[in-house]
């Protein structure tokens, strides 16, 4: 095992590069690995995998946001036949989900967060878990689910996190509504304030948004021969392993998570969903049991993004410099925190957008509503302040007559430059290409359609933080190893949530080693059989695992170089390893050429492991305190810029989106064919975002009001 | 319990008979006692078209069809696109060609209903192939690679017809559908 060097200034994390031109597989749009399967019907999502007798699960959740629960029976549901047991909270070993960053070995105090995995004695959201039923068919769970009798003493709630924190709000836990709160002051905001040209006031709000993934949350779950608990469902982490062992009290290493290939995550499947539900099941029964969530439930119950309410008022000169920012957001934490502390903290890392503004003073702070929780979904608390930060701009730009372009690129961060946090941008920053990219595509402003229609023109621009807050010490491992046909095995305990992950990584293994891509298998999320790569989230995984593969893949390639020199007696460094063209992988060196089973039989003779595994591990830094100063929070930043034309019908309101282009710093796509739909699909949640209907009103209820978007 | 029902669907070719709940969906048939797991459960109530299949030949989503209701029908699902041995039908190979599917799990109701779509023969303009699928959600891709791939198969196959029908089949398959109006862009609910 080896470790990577630590990043080069420049450089986050060691990321290697190569020249363009010497890649022959990496940067090459090739079909992806899983595509093949998925496109023939055959893959198997979470929910397609069935044991003979095996039973079902489901849950019994609360119909109300706040209640003390004064009454539990069971006797009713448990006499359904078929039924085979009804768990309420004191069924569970231990009834505790702890949030505290899964997979690391560093606990965040603020973001050190529990609740019930079946509540006992207090409700808190609509949908929340009160009772676990198991039977023998869906049709015995859906009768006994109606007969599981619970009463509910309904108590006050609170819906919107600015009146959570006024004085007298109804406590929606005991130790107050306060969640988390950070603050950042920089530079002379007063001082700047009172120097400015123009200074412009905002006041924006975001409404939650479900991720809405097409694969609702499912799972199936069995004890297998060796008494460890199997579980395998649609996850972004198959590190909840040990989640699910402290719930049961059992030793980590009884518990085996496995993702399939998931039908999408963009954050909904970060936090566990089934999984705990499924454990008990399987631990009272001794059965395989399967779960899945109805789309109703994911709606009502899974967690979703922040609201967030952002104040801004900033500062700025005649020239369209800004001066100063004065941030104030508070978000929705719904019930239950989950990772909402940190989600608050990308939001105030990020909240001055890609812009250089030396004067700063933020207050964030996040609160416990009745709502539905919300927790991790793309961007991460990236997302919501860029509707403030570039408001904003363009207010200001508005004032002095500046085009939303100038104002931008005018204030644009580059290298060098330091964030309001402390952190210095170390790589490039592309930026203006990208504003200059999608101001040339876009063209002039189309003319209007009719005469009552107007046309309008936005842009916007972003940055976004990729790999884990540098203080939790985020690693990934990857398992490489040739076979004696020369065909090769990649283990990497990556979850492929429809990126490509895994198909990326035998990208990057096949340009080391010369095998071709369709030689290359790639075993992936597998809690125990492959090496941790830790989570699918924060924009990580191709930094972490595709870094592992690469270092597993280099140490293969030297060792079976230096077995085949030892052999042959050439020097090593005259040898190589590459594609033959006809489907193999040849060792060439100066009148010499093996094919690559012939070097796997050298090095078995010379005890040379044909197998590598390969450990990478992320830039470290300090943690932060409430007040937000470090040399290093993120490994590093990425930008983009977009553009949209719409128009709207005068008389009825309808809009339209006539033309919408986005560009994005997205460095070397490994596989330069996924890299448009990775963009185009955020950009359609940005827009479905932005014009849809909000989902929740001011009384927790979680159904469609019609009520507009922010 | 429930009423029971004895039901024979030919699935991708194969006749299968099951007897359970009268109540069951046509998708759970196919999912819980067929063991048909390409169409997929998405939202339950014909929003996501994620269990789109072809009922002789026209696109339902199979969570809004109770099974008894139509026995004795055929079910062509996202696996029934491939040709024997599992070769990609043209749509499939096409859907390959413009890496139209990302995580996945909607593209097998895609696929059906494009193959619906592109029945009757007739060139459809990228808008009409849109209005065509907007029944089918994706959350992956932004649909781009997904129209690019209704729009070359259905140019592939103008510039090269291909003998084998919009499911895949062989001019001379033995299981030939009976004849059905061709679909129109509007999905069957």
């Amino acid at each position: 095992m080896t470790s990577a060097a630590p990043g080069a200034p420049g450089r986050p994390g060691g990321i290697r590069t190569s020249k363009l031109d010497e890649l022959r597989v990496v940067h090459q749009a090739l079909p992806r690995h899983d595509q093949a399967e998925k496109i023939a019907g055959t893959t198997r999502y979470a929910g397609d995998l069935a044991f003979a007798h095996m039973l079902h699960a489901r849950l019994v959740r609360s119909p109300v946001p706040s209640a003390r629960v004064t009454r539990r029976d069971s006797t009713a549901a448990a006499a359904v036949p078929g039924v085979v047991c009804v768990l309420f909270g004191e069924d569970v070993p231990h009834n505790t989900i702890w949030v505290d960053v899964p997979g690391q070995t560093v606990e965040v105090a603020a973001l050190k967060a529990s609740m019930e995995v079946l509540a006992t004695d207090r409700v808190r959201f609509h949908g929340e878990p009160v009772a676990l039923v198991v039977a023998e068919s869906e049709e015995a769970l859906t009768a006994a689910c109606e007969l599981v009798e619970v009463e509910y003493e309904e108590l006050p709630g609170v819906f919107d996190p600015d009146e959570a924190l006024a004085d007298g709000a109804p406590a929606v836990h005991e130790r107050g509504n306060l969640i988390g709160e950070w603050r950042i002051d920089r530079g002379d905001a007063d001082a700047a304030f009172a120097a400015a040209d123009v200074i412009v006031e905002g006041s924006y709000r975001t409404q939650f948004v479900d991720h809405a993934y097409l694969e609702p949350e499912a799972g199936v779950g069995w004890m297998d021969d060796e008494g460890v608990l199997n579980l395998r469902v649609a996850t972004q982490v198959v590190e909840h392993y040990r989640d699910v062992a402290r719930i049961l009290g059992v030793p980590e290493s009884r518990v085996r998570v496995i993702a399939p290939y998931v039908g999408g995550g963009f954050g909904g499947k970060e936090d566990m969903t089934v999984e705990p539900y499924l454990a008990l099941a399987v631990l009272r029964t001794g059965r395989p049991v399967r779960m899945q969530w109805t789309r109703q439930e994911s709606l009502l119950a899974r967690p979703k993004r922040h609201p967030m309410r952002l104040r801004y008022r900033t500062a700025a000169r005649r020239d369209g410099t800004i001066l100063a920012h004065s941030i104030d957001i508070t978000a929705d934490s719904g019930a239950y925190a989950y990772l909402s502390a940190l989600v608050l903290l990308y939001s105030s890392v990020h909240a001055c957008g890609p812009y250089r503004v030396d004067n700063v003073r933020l207050r964030a702070r996040c609160a416990y509503t009745n709502n539905p929780p919300t927790s991790a979904f793309r961007g991460f608390g990236g997302m919501q302040v860029v509707f403030g930060y570039e408001a904003q701009m363009d207010q200001v730009a508005a004032r002095l007559g500046l085009s939303p372009a100038e104002i931008r690129k005018k204030n644009a961060l580059a290298r060098g430059d330091t964030l309001p946090v402390g952190q210095v941008i170390e790589t490039e920053v592309l930026l203006k290409d990208c504003i200059d990219a999608v101001l040339d595509r876009a063209g002039a402003k189309p003319a209007p359609s009719g005469p009552r229609k107007a046309v309008g023109r936005g842009m916007a621009a972003n940055i976004q933080s990729y790999g884990r807050l540098v203080w939790l010490n985020d690693s990934a491992a990857a398992w490489v190893g040739l076979q004696l046909d020369g065909s090769l095995t990649v283990r990497c305990g990556v979850p492929d949530i429809g990126g490509g992950q895994a198909s990326s990584l035998a990208q990057i293994a096949s340009e080391v080693l010369g095998v071709p891509m369709d030689r290359v298998t790639v075993h992936f999320g597998d809690s125990a059989l492959t090496p941790l790569a830790g989570t699918t989230t924060a924009t990580r995984q191709l930094l972490m695992s595709g870094n592992a593969v690469y270092e597993a893949s280099v140490q293969l390639r030297d060792a079976v170089l230096g077995a085949v020199a030892r052999e042959t007696g050439q020097p090593a460094g005259g040898l190589a390893m590459r594609a033959d063209g006809a489907g193999g992988t040849v060792i060439a060196g100066p009148g010499l050429r093996l094919t690559l089973p012939e070097a796997v039989l050298i090095c078995r003779r010379r005890n040379v492991p044909a197998e590598a595994l390969g450990t990478f591990f992320g830039p470290k830094g300090q943690p932060v305190a409430r007040d937000l100063r470090a040399d290093r929070v993120f490994p590093d930043f990425t930008f983009g810029a977009h553009l949209c034309d719409l128009e709207v019908d005068i008389d009825t309101g309808h809009v339209q989106v006539v033309r919408y282009i986005a560009a994005h710093d997205v460095g070397r796509a490994i596989n330069p064919c996924r890299s448009p739909g990775r963009s185009a699909a955020p950009r359609c949640r940005g827009s479905g975002w932005r014009s849809w209907r909000r989902s929740w009103s001011r009384t927790g209820s979680t159904w469609p009001r019609g009520s507009s978007s922010t | 319990m429930t009423h029971t029902a004895t039901i024979t669907l030919t699935v991708n070719g194969q006749r299968l008979t099951r007897t359970a709940g009268a109540h069951l969906t046509l998708l759970r048939w196919l999912r819980d006692l067929a063991g048909v797991t390409d169409p997929k459960y998405g939202c339950g109530e014909g929003v996501c078209g994620a269990c789109a299949v072809l009922l002789d030949g026209e696109p339902v989503s199979a969570c809004l069809v109770l099974a008894a209701q139509v026995d004795g029908a055929e079910v062509t699902t996202a696996a029934g696109l491939s040709g024997p041995g599992g070769i990609p039908g043209p749509l499939q190979e096409a859907f390959h060609a413009c890496h139209a599917a990302q995580c996945g799990f909607c593209t097998p109701g895609m696929l059906v209903t494009a193959a619906a779509l592109l029945a009757d023969g007739r060139i459809r303009s990228r808008a009409e192939i849109r209005a065509g699928l907007h029944g089918n959600l994706c959350r992956c891709t932004g649909y781009g690679p997904i129209v690019d791939a209704v729009e070359a198969a259905q140019e592939a196959r103008q510039a090269r017809p291909d003998p084998r029908d919009h499911l895949g089949r062989a001019p001379a398959g033995h299981d030939a559908p009976r004849p059905r109006p061709a679909a129109g862009p509007e999905r069957g609910r």
